[in-house]
């Protein structure tokens, strides 16, 4: 008997996503949560009917990147724009990807009421706690003391209040089936996110209502950061505001 | 067939949209369309369609987007303060070049304004609303019978031109009642535009977005848009005269003015002036060689408007200075009688 | 024997690759691509178990990674 050695590709892109450079700063997360997306629904078999909404935010370029039907809405609005898709075609699986300034500002009441709706969509929620693509300014989610470009001094509570914790804000609401924090900043970590991102779109091709994954991500260019250390960055700083795991699951009971 | 059934104007707005086909509505309660939302929420699920109401006029615009993107019929309507807020999204829908019809059963304003009749969203209507230089289609009934012909013909031009179609209506013809005549029959829902995002499986990816970073190709969607809107103006160009032999005055009003300036006519004639009506019934494209045409044929032109003078500007742009242009109008939901209108245009005769 | 390719017109240098090997095969390339980074290189080739840690890390899909695969042959 003879042991016969090949190759064998074990990574490469995914179907999921176009075989184009994107635009994202160097290290920025964007990247491999758009690849963990076009690999989720490309092993759940769901590509073809797969329609993306993206926001505005250094993401608003994402029709170009996942290799499926997609739509640009307005700031904030991906929630209602996403709705207006599934109510229209029911059996697209319908998603959005948002930074925080787009839903946690502009965009509160929209995903606030696609979530009380338990909308049968999934929502990506790119939490990296600052608005990049318009230059640093502070968001909803950037932390205490935090400098930003419109907080130049440090997030001050006395002045713009406290961050919000979107994840937990929307599970209060009988509407949201799945909601799950998750971070992107180590090997581990990624491979969780793509489970949670696999179970996400699951409660939704099971008809089960609204579900979101939070992601921790980094902008290492506002944080003024190197990506390795972006990453640090979130466990030392935003993991202690921003817990990770599921927040809410329930999907036993729908 | 024909049918006559006596219908509310915000009524017939809903049968025109059953009967065209009209995948999804989404809406937002507010007075004086109220009735539209309500209806729609029985008729619509009852027919295995689609009916939400929406958290805003803001999110029901974006509804509208989302769903127009799939390539089906797709309605919201609303009221003046309602309609600013859905500028920017119709301003994304017009440049996406996605059919949709949208509702203004206009109120009193500006600001919160009241719940009566009043005509002060002309500007909004026709010169865009939202930003950048696209233009929305409007159809302005001045019967239930229009509101409910215009609402099914306004499903087809917005397919037609892949572009916002609006019917710019008011409280009054919202609320009243008249006998409407139905005679087209109704359709079924259609199917789907084959460009409408509903996955690659239908054979090609669609990307919907109106974002063009490279200015020239920003130009170019502009120059496709202006062509479109140029097209509108040679082909669905709508409106309606009757101007009598011997006629001294003509009224331009649109609307329920059109329908007060009716009555103004009558009175006028036992009170020895005879006068015209131009109605124009697209405000955009608006009728501007009809209406030079006609107002050669009288001395003096007077735009009636429930508003401080918006259409009056068309008027005279139209006209080009060949006639005395006069304006009458109220404005706060205020509406003019007969009366008033008559002793307007009586000044304006100097009679 | 296992190995890594990385797309180098593609790579921003971010240098996530390079911190997260547990095999440090990864480092910095001579090289400069058409966009002015030096992108990441395999220095030490020998050290590749094929983890695929690093095409887990790339943001840029930059990254093919390929495994020995045996079968038996009768």
């Amino acid at each position: 008997m003879t042991i016969e050695i090949n190759s064998e590709k074990v990574f490469s892109r995914t179907e999921g996503l176009c075989d184009v450079r994107q635009h994202y700063c160097p290290g920025c997360s964007h990247g491999i949560v758009h690849r963990l997306v076009g690999e989720t629904l490309v092993e759940l078999g769901v590509l073809e009917r797969t329609v993306g909404v993206c926001p505005v935010g250094c993401a608003v370029f994402a029709y170009d990147y996942f290799n499926c039907d997609m739509l640009e809405a307005s700031h904030g609005r991906a929630p209602a724009v996403a709705t207006g898709v599934k109510r229209a075609v029911p059996d697209a699986i319908v998603f959005t990807y948002q930074g925080d300034g787009d839903l946690a500002s502009i965009g509160m009441a929209e995903i606030v009421h696609a979530a009380a709706r338990s909308e049968n969509i999934t929502v990506i929620f790119i939490n990296n706690a600052i608005y990049g693509m318009t230059g640093g300014q502070m968001a909803p989610t950037t932390l205490l003391g935090q400098v930003s470009s419109t907080s130049p001094l440090g997030r001050d509570p006395k002045r713009t209040g406290f961050p919000i914790r979107v994840s937990e804000l929307l599970a209060t609401l009988d509407g949201a089936t799945y909601i799950t924090r998750q971070t992107v900043n180590n090997p581990k970590e990624v491979l969780a996110t793509k489970k949670a991102l696999a179970k996400a779109f699951t409660t939704q091709i099971e008809g089960k209502g609204f579900s979101l994954v939070e992601i921790l991500c980094t902008c290492p260019t506002w944080l003024g950061r190197s990506p390795k250390e972006s990453m640090t960055w979130i466990d030392e700083k935003m993991r202690e505001v921003y817990p990770l795991g599921v927040v809410v699951d329930r999907t036993e009971t729908r | 067939m024909s049918k006559r059934q006596l219908m509310k104007g915000n009524e017939a707005i809903c049968k025109a949209a059953m009967d065209a086909g009209c995948s999804c509505f989404f809406g937002y309660p507010i007075t004086p369309q109220n009735q539209v939302p309500e209806y729609l929420s029985a008729l619509m699920p009852a027919a295995g369609r689609v009916f939400l109401q929406a958290e805003s006029e803001v999110a029901a615009i974006n509804m509208v987007y989302g769903a127009a993107s799939t390539g089906v019929r797709v309605m919201t309507s609303s009221s003046s303060p309602g309609v600013s807020l859905k500028q920017e999204g119709i301003s994304y829908i017009a440049t996406a070049e996605l059919p949709a019809v949208i509702v203004n059963v206009q109120r009193g304003g500006p600001g919160l304004g009241n719940i009566a009749p009043a005509q002060g969203d002309y500007f909004q209507a026709t010169r865009g609303g939202g930003h950048g230089d696209y233009r929305t289609m409007v159809l302005a009934p001045a019967s239930v019978q229009e509101m409910y012909q215009f609402t099914r013909d306004a499903f087809d031009l917005a397919e037609k031109y892949r572009n916002p179609v609006l019917i710019l209506a008011d409280a009054i013809l919202g609320q009243m009642m008249e006998p409407v005549e139905i005679t087209q029959p109704p359709i079924p829902v259609p199917p789907p535009l084959p460009w409408g995002t509903r996955g690659t499986r239908k054979g090609s990816r669609t990307t919907v977005n109106t974002l063009l970073i490279n200015p020239v190709d920003l130009e170019e969607i502009n120059i496709r848009l202006q062509e479109k809107y140029a097209r509108m103006a040679e082909e669905d160009l709508r409106w309606v005269e009757d101007i009598p032999v011997g006629a001294e005055l003509l009224f331009v009003a649109y609307g329920s003015s059109a329908r007060i300036c009716q009555s103004t006519i009558d009175m006028l004639a036992e009170r020895g002036i005879i006068a015209g009506l131009f109605r124009p019934q697209t405000l955009y494209p608006f009728p501007y060689a009809a209406l030079k045409a006609a107002a050669q044929k009288v001395q003096k032109v007077l735009v009636v408007e429930l508003s401080a003078g918006q259409m009056v500007e068309d008027v005279r742009l139209a006209i080009e200075g060949t006639r005395p242009v006069e304006f009458y109008g109220r404005t706060g939901g205020s509406v003019f009688t007969p009366d008033e209108v008559a002793d307007a245009a009586q000044r304006v005769m100097g009679k | 024997m296992p190995k890594v390719i990385i797309d180098s017109e593609k790579c921003k240098a971010c240098q996530l690759c390079i911190e997260f090997c547990p095999q440090k095969c990864l480092g910095i390339g001579e090289e400069l691509n058409s966009r002015g980074f030096h992108p990441a290189a395999v220095l030490k080739p020998e050290n590749c178990t094929g983890c695929r840690i690093c095409a887990l890390m790339c943001p840029d899909v930059c990254i093919e990674v390929y495994r020995d695969s045996k079968k038996a042959v009768v």
